[in-house]
């Protein structure tokens, strides 16, 4: 205690060079703070935006994963009914779950032949329960992410619709049909673009759906159709109708222009006919992302008893991206870091070394009383821990307002895969160990820094440093 | 603990003390061998550079000797380490300084209470010492100043409060009324003085100031760094 009370009073001895020694520590503190928040809100956003779409643990296929995507329908899981029920009513997961769905993936080719258009892409199409899709859009544990509202676009009961990317609606000419702003109609003379010499044309599809030509309205009434083709688990050509219900774009144009979505009784119908259908993946949204590692053991224990064919994916490895970009800003976080730790490291150096330049006599007074070495040395630990201490708490007060001033600007952002802005919002208190971590880091740096002067004080002979002048 | 330890309170026997100045070799104390007797007001007294302040660091273990042998309270300081040095002096022997180096960011009474604590002496006991001290010294009222709202004088006395309040055998003081006026000298060592009897304890002192010398029960006068005379004094 006497030994805080000492350093204390000698901090405040010297105001001007303490306030700038503690202002180097706060301003360190601050930037680590407000950038490991920001990264914090980042990842939060971005997993959420994951979350949302690919759930936290995807159930596949043993295989699947890596070579399924040559080959998705041979990879289906085939009782994919009594695998869901299995873990929806775990006793263990029950309580973990919010969502637990089937999805079919599917790839063919889409064209819209109505209207006198003959367009037609490759795509890409997930085959998904409606109601489903919105409960997972809703999660938002973090309050980092888009809360989506329920999508009347896609149907529980109607599993004709559909939504596709704008640039596949583009390169299909919905845009007038979709009302798309800023969608450009492609010219009459490349309508099918440069796939137009292999992609079926309008009768060879009309002919395999079995129809006519006629361009009668379908069961969603006045949306415009896409015919979808694609080849069934036995090779057989299949086509399906998709009523267009809306746009849903992507990040990546690429993906944005063969993206389509569209309910699983449509994909599985596409893919497996009359036949027994199966999912290619059955995703499970957990309540909290730190459930994942429970559920996930869970689920290993449940499917090595009953279903040794499958195996589980967490949404980072389904996502390389997340784990990528969560690597660069950790390591630019800890670059930060470092180059916050070494100004403070140095300024407390300088300071400490002047504090103990200046009273050199008094150490001597000290030691000729009685003082061990080891007292002198804690004598200036603990002032350099104080001021170190007293930096890292006014840079934590900094930023706390920093954060206040941010999240009442109202500054929005797009996150990574995202297409539409987010509120950013920056949090501190739910950044315990940010805040914990960063206090007790630039403390014992400061701590640190002050071992080589402390230790110096301690090693003066009593007598030169009783003649210091 | 020798023989001495109930005869002296600290027995020098050919002590030498060398310094190196650059690459030059200063002998600040040549050959001196004293005894000071317990609880005496002994001063040493010599002109500037005699190596009146070299004698006083060795006979307060701050110094170590370069040849002979240095006891004090019965102990051969050269035996000790480091840290058993300064739980020695922090149980044997108090310092007066010329300019009084008190801690600056201490009070008064922090300052006399400090030895106290360092010694880990319990709460209760250590402020009835410190108030007890400050009493005899007349700083009471101003125990709870810092040293830069003192005047010399008052410093001083809190400085003397502070090197009796362990209660040790033998107390150093380095020209204690050198940065004082006269008067307040004359008092300063009047209160020394009678400390000195108060605490049974022995006062050793370096001065080059012949009133002061008045006061003196023993007087070791040296030059050029030995004993050149070693005579009762006037008092």
């Amino acid at each position: 205690m006497l030994l805080l009370k000492i350093a204390f009073r000698n901090i405040l001895r010297n105001r001007r060079r303490s306030a700038l020694t503690t202002s180097a520590v706060a301003v360190g503190a601050a930037a680590m703070l407000m950038f490991g928040s920001f990264i914090t809100f980042i990842f939060e956003g971005f997993q959420t935006s994951v979350v949302q779409q690919i759930g936290h643990l995807t159930v596949f296929h043993k295989g699947y994963f890596l070579f399924g995507a040559g080959n998705a329908t041979a990879y289906g899981i085939d009782n994919y009914k009594e695998v869901m029920s299995a873990i929806a009513n775990d006793p263990v997961l029950q309580p973990l779950i919010n969502v637990v769905t089937p999805t079919q993936i599917i790839a063919g080719i889409a064209g819209n032949f109505e209207g006198g258009n003959d367009a037609a892409k490759t795509f890409f199409g997930f085959g998904l329960l409606p109601r489903d899709r919105d409960r997972m859009r809703q999660w938002n544990e973090f309050g980092a992410g888009r809360v989506f509202p329920n999508d009347s676009r896609l149907s529980q009961d109607d599993e004709t619709r559909g939504l596709v990317g704008v640039g596949l609606a583009r390169i299909l000419a919905l845009c007038d049909a979709l009302k798309i702003e800023n969608c450009p109609s492609p010219p009459a003379a490349t309508q099918t673009g440069g796939n137009a010499h292999r992609l079926p044309r309008r009768n060879d599809v009309l002919e395999l759906a079995g129809r006519e030509g006629t361009d009668k309205a379908g069961e969603s009434g006045q949306l415009p159709r896409l015919d979808l083709l694609s080849a069934t688990a036995n090779g057989a050509p299949n086509v399906v109708s998709l009523y267009v219900a809306g746009t849903d774009p992507k990040d990546t144009k690429e993906f944005d222009e063969s993206f389509v979505v569209m309910h699983l009784n449509l994909a599985q119908k596409l893919v497996y006919g009359r036949e027994e259908p199966k999912a290619t993946s059955i995703v499970i949204q957990l309540k909290r992302s730190e459930y994942m590692e429970r559920a996930r053991s869970r689920l290993a224990e449940l499917l090595k008893a009953r279903h040794a064919d499958l195996e589980i994916r967490d949404f980072i490895e389904r996502s390389p991206f997340y784990g990528q970009a969560l690597q660069l800003f950790r390591s630019l976080f800890l670059f930060i870091a470092a180059i916050m730790g070494v100004i403070v490291l140095f300024s407390i150096i300088n300071t400490m070394t002047i504090n103990v330049m200046e009273r050199t006599s008094e150490i001597g007074t000290i030691r000729a009383m009685g003082a061990r070495r080891r007292i002198i040395r804690r004598q200036f630990l603990a002032e350099g821990s104080l001021l170190g201490a007293i930096g890292a708490t006014a840079g934590l007060l900094l930023a706390t307002l920093v954060t206040l001033m941010v999240n009442h600007a109202g500054l929005s952002w797009i996150p990574p895969g995202n297409v539409s802005p987010n509120p950013l919002r920056l949090d501190l208190s739910g950044n315990l160990g940010l805040v914990v971590g960063t206090w007790i880091g630039l403390t014992l740096v400061a701590t640190l820094a002050t071992l080589i002067p402390a230790q110096r004080a301690a090693r003066l002979p009593v007598v030169d440093a009783l003649r210091h002048v | 603990m020798s023989s001495t330890a109930n005869q002296f309170a600290a027995r020098l026997t050919h002590v030498a003390k060398n310094y190196k100045v650059g690459t030059v070799d200063v002998a600040a104390i040549k050959d001196i061998s004293l005894d000071i007797p317990h609880n005496c007001f002994a001063m040493i007294v010599g002109p500037s550079g005699s190596g009146k302040t070299t004698l006083l660091n060795l006979i307060g273990c701050i110094d170590a000797p370069s040849r002979g042998t240095v006891e004090v309270c019965g102990e051969d300081i050269g035996s000790l380490s480091d840290d058993a040095l300064a739980d020695f002096r922090a149980r044997n022997i108090g310092f007066i300084f010329q300019s009084f180096n008190l801690v600056p960011v201490l009070s008064a009474y922090e300052n006399v209470e400090y030895p106290l604590l360092m010694a880990s002496v319990p709460a209760a006991e250590r402020r009835e010492r410190t108030q007890a001290v400050l009493a005899a010294v007349g700083l009471v009222e101003q125990a709870r100043q810092r040293p830069n709202e003192l005047s010399g004088g008052q410093k001083q006395r809190v400085a003397i409060a502070r090197a009796l309040v362990n209660e040790p055998k033998m107390v150093l003081a380095d020209e204690p009324t050198a940065n004082l006026d006269s008067e307040t000298g004359a008092a300063i060592i009047t209160l020394m003085r009678r400390m000195q009897s108060d605490f049974h304890t022995s006062f050793v002192f370096s001065t080059h100031d012949p009133q002061v010398m008045l006061y003196a029960d023993e007087i070791f006068a040296i030059r050029d760094g030995l004993l050149t005379e070693h005579k009762p004094g006037d008092h």
